[in-house]
């Protein structure tokens, strides 16, 4: 599938996802714990694989990390 | 058995949101030189409950799988931050996500307003904590001393209120006094917490001593020469600052007072 330039975690990538689900597979390899965000809104686990990516899309993609 | 344990008075229990927390300090969980002294420190400090963050995962990184593995070891509660989030819809979107990652519905709100001082926007802050509430969020909001905005706060659900000492790790300890007494005086029902600006163990026990519930800290301990047994100490004043407000301090005086009895001292003349 022809890859769509999107912007991940900050970063103009491109990818052949076109889900969320996919993406995240592609990104963090295994079964990483991660939370994600598509456009500034935050997507739950269950809604990875019916959430569609097209191209110019913002995702974040965050993992747990030391904190104040 | 250390020092800590032959006290005859333990400081009463203190529940946030409905639960119940044994330790009256909070610990942050960055910037420590070890994960292995990360670890220490918070079984030194006693703490029942830690904060912890969210960030960019880097391509096929495990520092996130590991971090949740430790903290999970440590058995205690998990306090997420909103760190960083300039807008309350960065903090909104942050919230939701750590809700998910670290199952939990507690948050701590943090919505910067300044690069410099690291003070919240307080606008951001209300209208955060807002959403959040009516999304079901237990809010730990990080705020000035400003009693308007913390009415604010309690106003949009906040049963917790964290004001800051000082600007986030600059150590100076408690910044204005006068207005932290105020907010303890108008909110005897809140929970209310120091969080951020704590350099030194005294800072915390006169945060206790002016009655504030609970301190939260980071910098300090993860900074220290030895933050183990900084984590200690800070435990220690934590503990010592409580059991010196439940007891009742004695009022302040411009004058000395003789302890010693007057009655009877010897050469002592009658006019």
């Amino acid at each position: 599938m022809a890859k769509i330039e999107i912007l991940i975690n900050g970063r103009q990538t491109g990818t052949a996802a076109r889900t969320l689900e996919a993406l995240v597979k592609d990104h963090a390899a295994g079964d990483l714990r991660v939370a994600t965000a598509l456009n500034g809104h935050f997507v739950p686990v269950a809604r990875r694989a019916t959430t569609p990516i097209e191209a110019g899309d913002s995702v974040e993609i965050v993992s747990a990390r030391q904190g104040g | 058995m250390n020092i800590r344990d032959q006290g005859l008075h333990a400081p009463k229990a203190l529940s946030l949101y409905g639960t119940a927390v044994e330790s009256r300090l909070l610990l942050g969980t960055a910037g420590y030189p070890s994960p292995a002294i990360l670890e220490d420190a918070v079984k030194a400090s006693g703490a029942s409950v830690v904060t912890v963050s969210l960030r960019r995962e880097a391509a096929g990184g495990k520092i996130g799988e590991r971090f949740l593995d430790l903290i999970r070891d440590l058995n205690v509660l998990v306090l997420p931050n909103t760190a960083g989030c300039r807008t309350a819809r960065e903090a909104i979107t942050t919230a939701q996500m750590a809700r998910e990652l670290f199952e939990t519905d507690w948050v701590k709100l943090e919505v910067i307003g300044n690069d410099d001082t690291l003070q919240p926007d307080v606008f951001g802050l209300v209208e955060a904590a807002t959403a959040l509430t009516a999304d079901g969020f237990k809010v730990f909001p990080y705020t000035t001393e400003d009693l308007s905005v913390a009415e604010r706060l309690q106003r949009a659900g906040c049963e917790v209120i964290m004001p800051w000492a000082a600007p986030i790790g600059s150590g100076r300890g408690l910044a204005n006094v006068s207005a932290l007494r105020s907010l303890r005086a108008y909110f005897p029902d809140v929970k209310l917490i120091i969080d951020a600006g704590i350099g030194a163990p005294s800072h915390a026990a006169m945060a206790m001593e002016l009655g504030y519930d609970a301190v939260l800290l980071n910098t300090a301990v993860a900074k220290a020469a030895n933050p183990v047994a900084m984590a200690d100490a800070f435990a220690l004043s934590i503990k010592a600052g409580r059991l010196g407000f439940e007891a009742g301090l004695m009022p302040a005086r411009d004058m000395a007072v003789p302890s010693t009895p007057v009655a009877g001292t010897p050469f002592f003349d009658i006019d």
